[in-house]
């Protein structure tokens, strides 16, 4: 019943996810955040078990942590993305794996780029312009495919996340009320509402 | 007396001293040359080929330059049949990271898992310590173009030129006098064949005693190595002995 998404501009990236905590048929919280900073430049977005999820955020954020203090240099997007998909695909493979699916959107500061990476809990890795998880995907999907375009602007890019999000409240039959929508370019991650 | 601290590879002499290990370093300094210099645009690893006959099938593998990874390639002075080993290793631990992480591993990680490795023999023991010493030239988009040198006890140090082998100590020195930093990687190549041409026992410099390699940048930046062909390796000792001559006038 979740729903995390997130595109790619021209030297940023942004991500949604939604704020909604449920249990059974309850709705416990409105202000869960499903998302963790790996480091300065890399968020990740988790949605799937409940507990699982924040189990592995942590333990991959805890492992990104610990390779840039071992090693004296940050993680890029990409090499976090790679190593992120590996361990759900060695877990995947071990007695009680991870049902986790993850979106990890970052700034490439050394090649001045930004990067969206969608993973889901079988191991598989693309890296794409926009991406969607959840139900909400179902919505999302098309109205980005409308109204993306390459080098979008940041400006252009909220609104356009507005409409998704509008979307999501005329069309998906759970109330998600609240978005926590957070942004990477070269000053570090914020986060930002509309 | 001196014997009963000799015998293992892991317990300090009174003197504080590992004997094997100084003893493997020993063994490395009689062997063939190899120096590394580090340019702005590249670096360059030329190193002495100790067997040289006319019998000897000599294209077929290289004695003491290898590469590593993609952006890593190395000169070795020591047992040649232990420099296998580890840079089976060192291989396999760069392969290791880039099924990881999806990228090139940083040269001073890989330098690092490999004196990881040495430094466990002065410490957990075995039979005795690996004896080689490697120079290590890489590139990654952290810290660019990276000299390295590391030796049988599990130390390293990034260099901006080094020696290790056969007079190293005199091949330093001259490094140090004629080292710029602004050195470009081709005056970097004659400066590695002057150096080399002193401290060989040999008078003339022959593309047969030589491995000579590179590492630089192609047109659309991406790092690249070259191993000098014999031919290639005569065109610059050409170049080298009409500097020589021109500076004699």
């Amino acid at each position: 019943m979740e729903c995390l998404f997130g595109l790619v501009g021209k030297d940023f990236a942004i991500t949604v996810s939604d704020a909604t905590s449920i249990q059974s048929i309850v709705v416990m919280k409105h202000t869960e955040d499903k998302s963790r900073n790996l480091n300065k430049h890399i968020i990740m977005l988790y949605a799937g078990e409940p507990g699982d999820t924040v189990n592995f955020a942590e333990y991959i954020q805890r492992n990104v942590r610990f390779y840039e203090i071992k090693n004296g240099i940050e993680l890029s997007p990409q090499a976090a993305a790679k190593f992120t998909r590996r361990q759900v695909a060695e877990s995947l493979r071990s007695r009680q794996p991870y049902s986790v699916n993850l979106l990890i959107a970052g700034y490439d500061v050394k090649t001045e780029a930004s990067q969206l990476y969608w993973i889901d809990y079988l191991g598989s890795l693309i890296e794409i312009p926009f991406a969607a998880h959840g139900y909400g995907a179902y919505y999302v999907t098309s109205v980005l495919d409308r109204y993306y375009y390459p080098q979008i602007s940041l400006d252009e890019a909220k609104v356009l996340i507005k409409k998704c999000i509008d979307e999501l409240k005329t069309r998906f039959f759970i109330n998600l009320s609240n978005f926590k929508i957070k942004v990477s370019n070269k000053d570090g991650i914020q986060e930002i509402v509309l | 007396m001196a014997r009963r601290y000799d015998t293992r590879t892991t317990i300090f002499s009174p003197e504080g001293r590992l004997y094997q290990v100084e003893y493997a370093m020993e063994a490395i300094s009689q062997a063939g040359t190899a120096l590394g210099i580090l340019a702005k645009d590249g670096i360059v690893i030329v190193a002495e080929k100790k067997v040289t006959s006319k019998l000897l099938e000599s294209t077929t593998t290289s004695e003491k330059v290898y590469l590593l990874n993609d952006n890593v390639i190395c000169g070795v002075a020591g047992m040649t049949a232990d420099a296998n080993i580890l840079i089976n290793y060192s291989r396999q631990v760069a392969q290791q990271y880039l099924l990881s992480y999806g990228e090139d591993i940083p040269v001073e990680q890989l330098v690092q898992r490999l004196c990881d490795l040495k430094q466990g023999y002065t410490q957990y023991g075995g039979l005795r310590p690996y004896g080689v010493s490697f120079i290590y030239a890489g590139y990654d988009s952290h810290h660019q173009f990276q000299l390295y040198h590391s030796d049988p006890s599990g130390n390293y140090g990034g260099w901006k030129a080094t020696c290790i082998g056969a007079n190293n100590a005199s091949a330093q020195s001259l490094l140090k006098q004629d080292y710029k930093d602004e050195i470009t990687l081709h005056e970097s190549k004659l400066l590695a064949l002057k150096v080399l041409s002193k401290t060989m026992d040999t008078t003339t410099l022959t593309s047969d005693k030589l491995e000579f390699a590179t590492l630089h940048l192609n047109a659309e930046g991406k790092v690249v190595h070259q191993f000098y062909k014999s031919e290639e390796i005569d065109v610059l000792i050409k170049e080298h002995n009409e500097k020589k001559s021109n500076e004699e006038d």
